[in-house]
């Protein structure tokens, strides 16, 4: 019966779909973690207002968001020194107090039997600050020009309205510092460094200097004017100000210039809830990092991964397919091309750790070293080149996956029938030109399967990119209005690395964990993104060579 | 079993096959041509052809008429592939390949090294056993041969392509679809397609290796009609295992076997009063 039930096969069947259910799994699980951890962070919680007695029997009043909980054995908080009575467990609470400047710390943990009193008072206001985290406390009054506008329920309508106001005047500044002044510096930085050019070719051409003496007063006339307009908007944006009263009972003032969103939790509706998860989801993929990366959005992250990505396609397929096309078409088989097959599958299996270092040390410091002795010898002792850059990353990727590519091709190359090579060769063709007219488009699928392995490794590569490129912090995006645009000499942030400093390096890791996650779930999701993007032409390409099947 | 006893032809038609006697009848009333007093396009002389170590072809010498069909019959391989593959130089794609002696087109002698092999091969077109249409459509296929000799005026290119489908009777199947895939045709529409590729660019000799070996009767048919056809313009050597084709489409027919040209001559006095005895065995069906 047995043996029987064997023979049949369907153990077989059962351990083969078991093995893939095991996997589906896995993965599922892995995405449903990262996903709810992270995105659970973007939800207005309901803000608790407590009275606390402490050990000393002083009661305290405490205000925050519940941010974890977890079950301890009355033991072991006794063997902490607290007085417990009873010998069951006790339930304690992570509460996230905010008002870091007052209280010295965002964080406190406390205990369910010491808390005599909960509500959720309506009117009670989470306030996210640019600096400092959030504010939580009652509002009193609000401030224009240190006068008292508005007080009482009044208050809140006028904090709306004014805060609006304020963000807008906000918008306005970064745009301008960010956008005209950051054009005004680097066409500044860029004369000076033509003044240092000149100076190093002992030109003294009168005609230039005088050229280069006018363009940097037009420049700084220029900056003279932004900067009254941005001296008047901080003017502007710095006129309102807020009292707000914390859980201690001071009073604290907050100018709207510092404020993100002013709000209160406990008197929302599930729909303005859902509204302001919505718009705090698309500040994180859309805004830049605050606060040391614990706050505000990733974009420059997103952004950096993507670009990074790219530049790495466009050295990696020319360069593996070139590869390939002379192991697979032109060398001449035997020990030697084997031999090189060989040390090409095994590049693959090197620790990418060991690719930063020759990145630095060849890429960085070698041909970047000399490439800035050769043509940017003005900017000396500042590198050009000569640093970390998008540039250095993209090409230690692109040499970290190229094995990968030329696999890939020289399979695809294998597998276009004899038949079509020699029928192009019969039309007279050489051998070049059936490569260039027919091999290489119909191995293009071939080509494009590689690329996907390709970007599928680069992507989730951090290691070697600390070495070679990546920052906590990059001050400008690689590709801006500036000519010549796309600045391949600049750092940039990943996602992978910016889960690893928000994770590990940040000063406030507690605060900073959904962080992790959420960034986690959007390197997947770009990774995902880039890997369809890269599926979906191959399938074109696929449908459109499809090879002699009959 | 029971099948056999009942009937007694089975042991005579083993002796005599059936296709023996269609050949005479397909061959007869034919001219009794001669070889040498035509015209010639290709001579062979003195061919050895050696893989590695192995010789393939031995001493092979014949002449190859001009706008004639000759044909190559012979049990495979007898290296008449081979032969045919020499005369367009696609041997060269073997590694380990060494030829011996001439091959002589317009008396020249296409093995010299001052031959650009892409040029002989433009002179010399070939059409393989199975359709090997490129992934592209049928207008590119055709236009393949022009685009890589430059040409890009799109008229001539519409004509030449027009031309060589009507060559290659696929125009009035093709001329509405001319921009979808080569793979929509079915095998003898791409067997038609392929030779139309090939004329596109004019050559002087057709090499049709085993060209309807993959394909139903009827596109058979239509293939050898074609045939027929083109051996007013173009020199045709063609390579078949089937004797009946041979019989039906060649002026000529050589019969190899082992590397060695056996005989050599007119089709209807091959089939029908070989000089050899293999030729007599191998048309009579006693081995190949």
């Amino acid at each position: 019966m047995i043996r029987q039930w064997f023979k049949s096969g369907n153990p077989w069947i059962w351990l083969t779909a078991s093995a893939v259910s095991v996997s589906l799994i896995l993965v599922f699980g892995l995405l449903l973690l990262i996903a709810a951890r992270g995105l659970g962070h973007f939800w207005p919680a309901t803000v608790w207002e407590y009275d606390y007695k402490n050990q000393d029997n002083s009661v305290v009043r405490l205000v925050g968001e519940i941010h974890d909980e977890e079950a301890v054995s009355a033991q072991r908080l006794r063997e902490a020194g607290l007085t417990i009575e009873g010998g069951e467990d006790v339930t304690r609470y992570l509460l996230k107090t905010g008002n870091r400047d007052v209280l010295g710390q965002d964080f406190r943990w406390i205990l369910e039997p010491g808390i005599q009193d909960m509500r959720k008072p309506q009117t009670l206001l989470a306030i996210e600050r640019r600096e400092w985290g959030n504010l939580y406390g009652y509002l009193s009054a609000v401030q224009e020009n240190q006068q008292t506008v508005a007080a009482g329920e009044d208050a809140w309508e006028s904090l709306q309205q004014r805060l609006q106001r304020a963000t807008a005047l906000f918008a306005q500044i970064r745009e301008l510092e960010k956008g005209e002044i950051g054009s005004i510096n680097y066409g500044l930085e860029r004369l000076r460094l033509r003044e240092r050019g000149l100076e190093l070719e002992n030109n003294t051409d009168p005609a230039e200097q005088e050229r280069i003496t006018r363009e940097r007063a037009a420049l700084n006339a220029d900056y003279a004017g932004l900067q009254k307009r941005l001296t008047d908007l901080y003017t502007d944006i710095n006129r309102d100000q807020i009292l707000v009263t914390v859980s201690t009972g001071e009073t604290v003032t907050v100018s709207l210039a510092k404020v993100v969103h002013a709000y209160r939790p406990n008197a929302m509706s599930l729909f303005d809830k859902l509204v302001f998860y919505m718009a705090k989801v698309w500040e994180f993929v859309s805004d830049e990092p605050r606060e040391a990366n614990t706050e505000g959005g990733i974009f420059p992250a997103i952004f950096g991964t993507v670009m990074m990505v790219i530049i790495m396609s466009i050295m990696v397929v020319p360069f593996g397919v070139v590869a390939a096309v002379y192991l697979r078409e032109y060398a001449k088989q035997g020990p030697m091309t084997q031999l090189i097959r060989i040390a090409v599958n095994n590049l693959a299996g090197v620790p990418s750790i060991v690719y930063g270092v020759f990145g630095l040390g060849f890429f960085v410091y070698f041909l970047g070293g000399n490439l800035d002795q050769l043509f940017f010898p003005e900017a000396l002792p500042t590198p050009t080149f000569g640093t970390p850059g998008l540039l250095w990353a993209s090409l230690t990727l692109a040499l970290l996956t190229v094995p990968v590519v030329i696999v890939a091709t020289e399979e695809g190359l294998s597998r276009i029938p004899k038949s079509v090579r020699e029928g192009s060769l019969a039309l007279g063709a050489t051998k070049a030109e059936t490569l260039w007219r027919t091999v290489l488009p119909m191995a293009s699928p071939a080509i494009m399967t590689g690329l996907i392995l390709a970007i599928a490794r680069a992507a989730g590569e951090v290691a070697p990119l600390m070495l070679v490129g990546v920052v906590k912090l990059a001050p400008s995006l690689p590709l801006d209005g500036n000519i010549p645009f796309l600045h391949l000499d600049r750092k940039f942030m990943h996602l992978g690395f910016h889960i690893y400093d928000v994770g590990f390096q940040s000063p406030n890791v507690e605060a900073a964990r959904p962080l992790v996650y959420a960034t986690a779930l959007l390197l997947v999701l770009v990774i995902v993104a880039l890997n369809l993007a890269a599926i979906a032409i191959r399938n074109r390409l696929r449908e459109k060579y499809r090879a002699l099947e009959n | 079993m029971t099948d056999i006893k009942q009937t007694p032809d089975a042991s005579v038609s083993d002796n005599i096959p059936t296709h023996a006697i269609d050949i005479e009848l397909l061959a007869r009333g034919r001219n009794t041509r001669q070889v040498a007093d035509e015209t010639p396009c290709l001579k062979v002389q003195g061919l050895n052809l050696f893989y590695g170590k192995k010789q393939a072809l031995y001493d092979v010498d014949m002449v190859i008429p001009k706008q004639r069909v000759t044909a190559y019959i012979g049990p495979s391989g007898c290296g008449k592939s081979t032969l045919l593959r020499c005369i367009n130089r696609m041997n060269d794609l073997v590694d380990g390949v060494h030829i011996d002696g001439k091959i002589l087109l317009d008396e020249q002698n296409i093995y010299d090294k001052s031959v650009n092999v892409a040029d002989l091969r433009r002179r010399v077109g070939m059409v393989f056993q199975k359709p090997n249409p490129f992934p592209k459509s049928i207008y590119e296929n055709v236009a393949y041969g022009l685009r890589l000799q430059g040409i890009k005026d799109r008229r001539t290119m519409d004509e030449v392509v027009e031309n060589a489908l009507k060559s290659a009777a696929l125009w009035d199947e093709v001329k509405d679809r001319l921009h979808d895939s080569a793979f929509g045709l079915s095998g003898g529409q791409q067997q038609r397609l392929v030779i139309a590729r090939a004329i596109a660019i004019e050559p002087e000799v057709l090499l049709l290796d085993e060209p309807a070996s993959a394909l139903d009767p009827i596109s058979t048919l239509k293939i050898e009609e074609l045939i027929y056809e083109l051996k007013n313009k173009y020199t045709i050597v063609i390579v078949t295992h089937n004797m009946q084709q041979a019989a039906r489409v060649s002026d000529y027919t050589a019969f190899m076997y082992m590397g060695k040209l056996i005989e050599y001559g007119d089709t209807n006095t091959l089939f029908t009063n070989p000089d050899q005895k293999q030729t007599e065995d191998y048309i009579t069906g006693r081995y190949g």
